[in-house]
């Protein structure tokens, strides 16, 4: 963290506010002309600060990219939004039909499909959110070659459109929940945070792939690979309890995506995997994630305008 | 002191041409570098050469030790030709990237237009990409719900405000562009050859805009190659050249020097009137244009009425299937007079090829021109382009013979024409 590229100074309150609350007059008439705003443009080497209040003085454009990422999505499409849950049901009914029905997989006592669905739910937003924010930035390239802005927002964006997509199937989730006559224990009050730690996890993968997937392309082509590599890593159409030995189950969670998926298994369908430890390991392995992804994106930021 | 917007100490920029750094690459070329590398720099040590002097000559500075200070309220012109630097400048203030060297300082909120309707999207109605470019751009969403109604009138799409901007003409989507983006109330503005969008009336009315965006005592940096333009916006400007900044004074005495380099620098080659090496960043760039006669002579200038030939050379990396040469000819005052336009007929061949302009009967009165060229694919998008590439001094000859040869002064252009007599009964030419 030695030089950052712009150090702002002096009187940072006015930038709260965007209209220029200097007002603008001739210099003549201006009695003693005072900016309110100074930016040093210069070289900056190694690592570079995040810079998270302009991130936030940004959120605005993060609001309103992810307000484009979701009205575009299913345009054009005759399924429309319906693609939001297809994917995953469907992955339900081939999971329950080969793993559940032929290979007899366990599942925790619960419905097989019910059982897989509300690990796919989960599993399908990080997913996407992964593919979609490390195709981010090499999408965005005009975006970027034509106008400054926090580089950080384009792969949140990405995963934050993904939310509505989540809320679609979460709603057939309950569902179904319903038709099973599965009553959720309190433990939904958690769902949030584990739905965040899913994010954080997705957001972490994304930033690291999107910056690379600006200077080598083969990250397109490996993305796909990475997604089904992990979700067999992951206890989606097998219960993290085929583990027996305690330390092995939290050792797993260094995956953050197990922690996850038996979090909310835990707090939908009352299995009795209670995260404890293990979610606590997945939850350091985010945030590991999340801060290196983001100081290497930073770090590299200075050359997608530009390589992309 | 505290009075200045813009202080810029020794800026430079460095950028990798051919080389490997500034170009996406896939993962294999960096596997097998990184295992060739070593082979490479021994067998670079034993013959002698420094270690990574391979590679210095793969560098170019698009900028290079540039220093200057803008106050505010000012509205300073920049010109110059294509690659001069402008460009990079303008990217390094409104900090789309990096300089390699020195630093700048900027006092106020700094807006940058580069280009019109930037993260425009398609499927989006024009109210919805209002918002969308509106954010991008670094408005809030007040600010936008203010000026929406102004935005919406300047761009004239009223009706359309609600149909998706696939659906608009190219010229609608650009004026909707220009009217967000000429609705942003920075301090400091950084504008990049956007006028020069939609049909003249519109160009007139975004010319009227920024001028009236500049008597507002706003900072402004005025990218064009529209001297018109510059003089009537702007009351200092720089001429950049070759990544330098070469002079800085009045607009009018800008103006004058541009127009002498460009003068002097084809004075020495008659003929030629333009010549630059080939670079790899273009697919297609012309590399040589020169004036020849009727029989295939080179000549340095032209007569009015005379077959005149522009023999073009360019240098390709692909062939473009459907590409155009263009070449057209402007007046001191940058109004456009004449268009070359190959159309999409000729291929643009892979390699260094030659192609003819053949104009049979050059209408151009006496005078001093500009000619510009450019390289365009389908859908008039440039790949290459260079305006004011060279200098084009029009003889007069006496082809109306009436004593007087066609001079600018008096007309443009001298068209064959003739006076008949039709009172009588048979008609015959006036001699």
């Amino acid at each position: 963290m030695e030089t950052d590229i712009v150090q702002e100074v002096i009187e940072e309150t006015a930038t709260e506010q965007k209209a220029a609350t200097t007002s603008v007059v001739a210099p003549a008439t201006r009695a003693e002309p005072k900016p309110a705003y100074h930016l040093r443009i210069e070289p900056s080497r190694g690592w570079v600060s995040l810079k998270l209040r302009e991130l936030w003085e940004y959120r605005e454009l993060l609001y309103f990219l992810t307000w484009r990422d979701v009205k575009v999505r299913y345009k054009q499409t005759v399924l429309g939004a319906a693609w939001a849950i297809i994917q995953p049901f469907f992955t339900m009914v081939v999971f329950s039909l080969f793993f559940g029905n032929l290979a007899k997989i366990p599942s925790d006592g619960i419905p097989y499909p019910i059982f897989s669905y509300a690990a796919l739910v989960p599993w399908t937003f990080f997913a996407n959110g992964m593919s979609q924010s490390s195709n981010s930035l090499v999408g965005a390239a005009n975006l970027i070659k034509k106008i400054y802005f926090p580089r950080l927002v384009i792969p949140i964006s990405a995963v934050v459109s993904g939310v509505v997509d989540f809320a679609l199937a979460f709603i057939v989730l309950l569902g179904m929940m319903l038709a099973y006559g599965i009553v959720p224990t309190i433990n939904v009050i958690f769902l949030p945070l584990l739905l965040l730690l899913a994010f954080v996890t997705a957001l972490g993968v994304g930033m690291w792939l999107s910056a690379m997937n600006v200077q080598f392309r083969d990250v397109r082509y490996t993305v796909p690979f990475l997604t089904q590599f992990w979700m067999f890593a992951t206890p989606i159409a097998y219960p993290s309890s085929l583990i027996e030995n305690d330390l092995l189950r939290t050792i797993y969670g260094i995956n953050p995506m197990t922690g996850v998926i038996e979090g909310f298994r835990w707090a939908l369908l009352d299995t009795n995997t209670a995260p404890g430890p293990m979610i606590i390991v997945s939850s350091l392995a985010a945030v590991a994630l999340l801060v290196s992804g983001a100081f290497y994106f930073r770090r590299m930021e200075k050359t997608f305008a530009a390589v992309v | 002191m505290s009075n200045i917007a813009i202080r810029v100490e020794g800026l430079g920029k460095m950028y990798r041409i051919g080389g490997k750094q500034e170009r996406y690459r896939t993962l294999r070329d960096t596997l097998t570098d990184a295992f060739t590398a070593p082979f490479r720099r021994a067998s670079s040590l034993l013959r002698g050469q420094a270690y990574g002097a391979a590679n210095l000559n793969e560098t170019i500075w698009a900028l290079k030790d540039v220093s200057f200070e803008v106050k505010h309220g000012e509205v300073v012109g920049i010109i110059g030709r294509n690659g001069a630097g402008k460009s990079t400048l303008l990217k390094i203030l409104s900090r789309i990237t990096e300089p390699t060297e020195g630093y700048a300082d900027v006092y106020g909120r700094v807006g940058s237009l580069l280009e019109v309707g930037t993260g425009f999207h398609p499927e989006l109605t024009g109210r919805e990409n209002i918002y969308l470019n509106g954010a991008i751009l670094g408005m809030s969403r007040a600010e936008i719900d203010r000026k929406f109604d102004e935005i919406v009138a300047f761009a004239e799409i009223e009706k359309f405000i609600d149909t998706p901007v696939k659906h608009y003409s190219s010229g609608m989507g650009l004026r909707l562009g220009f009217a967000v983006a000429a609705h942003l109330e920075p301090e400091i503005l950084v504008v990049d050859e956007v006028l020069a969008v939609g049909d003249a009336q519109f160009q007139k009315k975004c010319l009227g805009k920024m001028s009236e965006v500049a008597g507002e005592g706003r900072t402004v940096l005025f990218v064009s190659h529209n001297m018109d333009a510059v003089a009537t916006l702007c009351s200092r400007a720089f001429v950049f050249d070759a990544g330098a900044r070469v002079f800085g004074g009045s607009s009018s005495e800008a103006i004058d020097f541009y127009y002498d380099s460009i003068f002097g620098r084809t004075k020495k080659q008659s003929h030629i009137v333009f010549e630059q090496p080939a670079t790899l960043q273009h697919t297609a760039t012309i590399t040589r244009i020169e004036i020849l006669d009727v029989h295939r002579n080179p000549v340095s200038a032209i007569h009015t009425w005379d077959e005149v030939v522009f023999r073009i050379q360019y240098a390709a990396i692909d062939r473009i299937e459907k590409g155009s040469i263009i070449l057209d000819i402007r007046d001191r005052k940058d109004q456009r007079l004449l268009v070359m336009d190959s159309g999409l007929k000729v291929p643009i061949r892979k390699g260094v090829h030659q192609i003819d302009c053949v104009v049979s009967r050059m209408p151009l009165a006496s005078g001093e021109y500009f000619l510009s060229a450019g390289i365009a694919v389908s859908n008039s998008q440039w790949i290459w382009r260079e305006p004011h590439v060279g200098f084009l001094q029009i003889v007069g000859q006496d082809v109306f013979g009436i004593g007087r040869p066609p001079a600018y002064s008096r007309m443009m252009f001298a068209v064959e024409h003739r006076w008949v007599d039709s009172s009588g009964d048979h008609t015959a030419p006036v001699k």
